[in-house]
């Protein structure tokens, strides 16, 4: 079935809470229906949580904005219920072509090894990613949206955050023990704490056109570098589902924002990239600078600060949506085991510690990014031209050119959560990395890692048989992948794993801790490092 | 660590090279081969210590007189 996510208008329904006669008071309130509010939002309510989700519009995204889904986006939608659809109607892609003058430069496999369940990436206009979260969202009794209802002030206190919120019938007040603000990166609710997101923007100018045609592009992200279809600059081709088609045009600092944004113009310039009698139609321009910026904390006492709100970067490496997303999955688990007093408050510093390392990662390689797109002077200019020169035949150079490093899930390696390995292991999955994929048969029937590994804490166990686990042990969920289930050993490969040796992974799928065989003791002290207790 | 004692044979044929790869250049095309032999030598080296020790030598006693091409963002 086909929805126009789009053009769907949520109506503005009046809550008990704006007639009752006390202050009504939430566990968790959620400010903003984009991507970041409705995954935490879900996330939560799929704990088992009550959530309150509120959103100043009546409508979901205009323009496909984000495009780019990650691998480990589309893990976490998995487990938020919704990344079939995601899939489904996604475009999936794994290639990114990088082309200077008229040449290509090289190309590259952003997941070059079979195994996963997931692509590389998929793009899908960000109002279809919405429209898939707020249909699960939907499906949750726990969770309640209130259209055009917009938080105007906010007083945070010691037990709790009071907001004034603005709907169509007036101004009403309640209270929130927790309250996330994902409403973007001009986010009122920073504002009115009189708090800033701080960093530099960068004297260049892009223009954003999404064009409906029939293309024979194939499904790879192409970037040129000094076309001669638009010399000097850069471009940027993506295809969306629908046979939308996503061009970004580098303009430079001095490009009239007004005037590009003329459809005449817009038009010419796409014209110069399909050719004089290409057939298309112009679905949503969008003329833009950007910062690479971020608050200094996240976390504001009861105050929690989520995606664009929180951070910043630029378009060109798939982090801004994808980063918010995660950000989402971090605060959701630690959020509910403090709301059920299963953890002391002090675990969601963590979340300052893990995410504000994150956006740090992040800014770096959009900076550096940004660096080799838009040269500052002189000289970068002249080493990105000898770099993209070189590239020709010079292995090395490929490796240099840089046009978007693109998204990919942050190890939380410094992180107070993590229990440092005591035993010997080799490989990627160190405490703090986001647990890899792999391909496991259970009954006959395919079966992915992930999959089973679900949400919760998790043992995950290498061996013939599950272990005995003792009483002393709380209840985790143990999930035993047999030498049978891992046929191909790819599990074995990727876990460094042989009989016996055990893992503790976090409800974001991050793992904690690691031993070569199955220590009751050292996983309680590790889980207890886990939740904030140590 | 960066070697600046006498590690080229036939140090005028060397710099001779040198000079020849710019003849009849505009600056902004030496600019280009500056570039690019810069590249192609720093990957031979390799050790980015090494590297990094060249270039602190080569930019010691050269004082900033450009901008930098960002603004300060607040928001």
């Amino acid at each position: 079935m086909h929805v126009d996510y789009q053009s769907l208008r949520f109506e503005y329904r009046r809550s008990p809470d704006q007639s009752s006669l006390q202050v009504v008071r939430h566990a968790v309130v959620v400010v903003g229906a984009g991507p970041v509010g409705l995954a935490t939002a879900i996330d939560l309510a799929q704990s088992g949580l009550r959530v309150l989700l509120l959103d100043d519009d009546s409508s979901l995204s205009t323009g496909s904005r984000a495009i780019c889904f990650a691998k480990r986006t589309l893990e976490i939608f998995d487990r938020l219920g919704c990344g079939d659809a995601m899939v489904e109607k996604g475009v999936t892609w794994n290639r990114g072509r990088v082309f200077h003058r008229d040449h290509p430069v090289y190309s590259f496999d952003l997941l070059p090894e079979g195994g996963h369940e997931r692509p590389a990436f998929v793009n899908l206009q960000q109002y279809y990613v919405e429209g898939f979260l707020l249909d699960r969202a939907r499906a949750l009794p726990d969770l309640e949206i209130r259209w055009r209802n917009k938080v105007t002030a906010v007083e945070p206190g010691e037990a709790g955050v009071g907001l004034l919120v603005e709907t169509p019938e007036g101004e009403y007040r309640i209270l929130a023990d927790y309250l996330i603000a994902a409403d973007g990166a001009r986010s009122p609710i920073r504002r009115a704490l009189g708090l800033e997101s701080k960093g530099r923007t960068f004297r260049d100018r892009f223009l954003i056109a999404d064009v409906r045609m029939k293309a024979d592009f194939p499904a790879e992200r192409w970037f040129w570098f000094d076309p001669p279809f638009h010399p000097n600059q850069s471009v940027l081709l993506h295809s969306q589902p629908d046979g939308v088609w996503r061009i970004d045009f580098q303009l430079g600092w001095d490009a009239d924002p007004e005037a590009e944004r003329a459809p005449e113009r817009v038009i010419t310039r796409v014209r110069a990239l399909l050719g004089e009698n290409a057939a298309f139609d112009l679905e949503w321009v969008s003329v833009y600078t950007f910062s690479c910026l971020r608050m200094a904390r996240f976390r504001h006492g009861r105050v929690i600060f989520a995606g664009d709100a929180a951070h910043g970067v630029s378009p060109f490496g798939a982090r801004g949506a994808n980063s918010g997303v995660q950000d989402a999955e971090n605060i959701a688990w630690k959020l509910a085991l403090v709301l059920r007093g299963e953890a002391p408050a002090t675990l969601l510093d963590s979340y300052d510690d893990e995410r504000v390392a994150a956006a740090d990662e992040n800014i770096l390689n959009s900076t550096r990014s940004t660096d080799f797109i838009t040269p500052k002077n002189e000289a970068s200019r002249a080493f990105r031209d000898a770099t993209l020169d070189l590239a020709r035949d010079c292995a090395f150079a490929r490796r240099l050119v840089n046009s978007g490093r693109l998204s990919l899930p942050s190890t939380y390696r410094a992180s107070p959560l993590n229990t440092a390995d005591t035993d010997d292991f080799a490989g990627t999955m160190m405490p703090g990395a986001p647990a890899l994929d792999a391909p496991l048969m259970r009954e006959g029937a395919p079966n992915w890692l992930l999959r089973r590994l679900g949400g919760g804490f998790v043992l995950l166990h290498f061996g013939e048989a599950p272990p005995p686990v003792p009483e002393t042990l709380p209840p985790l969920r143990l999930v035993n992948v047999t030498p049978d289930e891992d046929a191909e050993g790819v599990a074995a490969r990727r876990y460094d794993a042989l009989p016996g040796t055990t893992y503790l992974i976090r409800p974001d799928q991050h793992v904690c801790a690691r031993w070569r065989r199955f220590d009751p003791e050292a996983i309680c002290a590790a889980l207890d490092r886990a939740v904030g207790r140590a | 660590m960066l070697n600046t004692e006498p590690n080229i044979a036939s140090p005028d044929d060397f710099y001779e090279a040198l000079l020849s790869i710019h003849q009849g250049l505009a600056p902004e095309q030496s600019r280009q081969v500056d570039a690019r032999l810069i590249l192609l030598l720093c990957n031979h080296i390799g050790d980015l210590s090494v590297l990094r020790e060249a270039m602190a030598r080569a930019r010691r006693g050269i004082e900033p007189d450009g901008i930098d091409n960002t603004i300060a963002a607040r928001t």
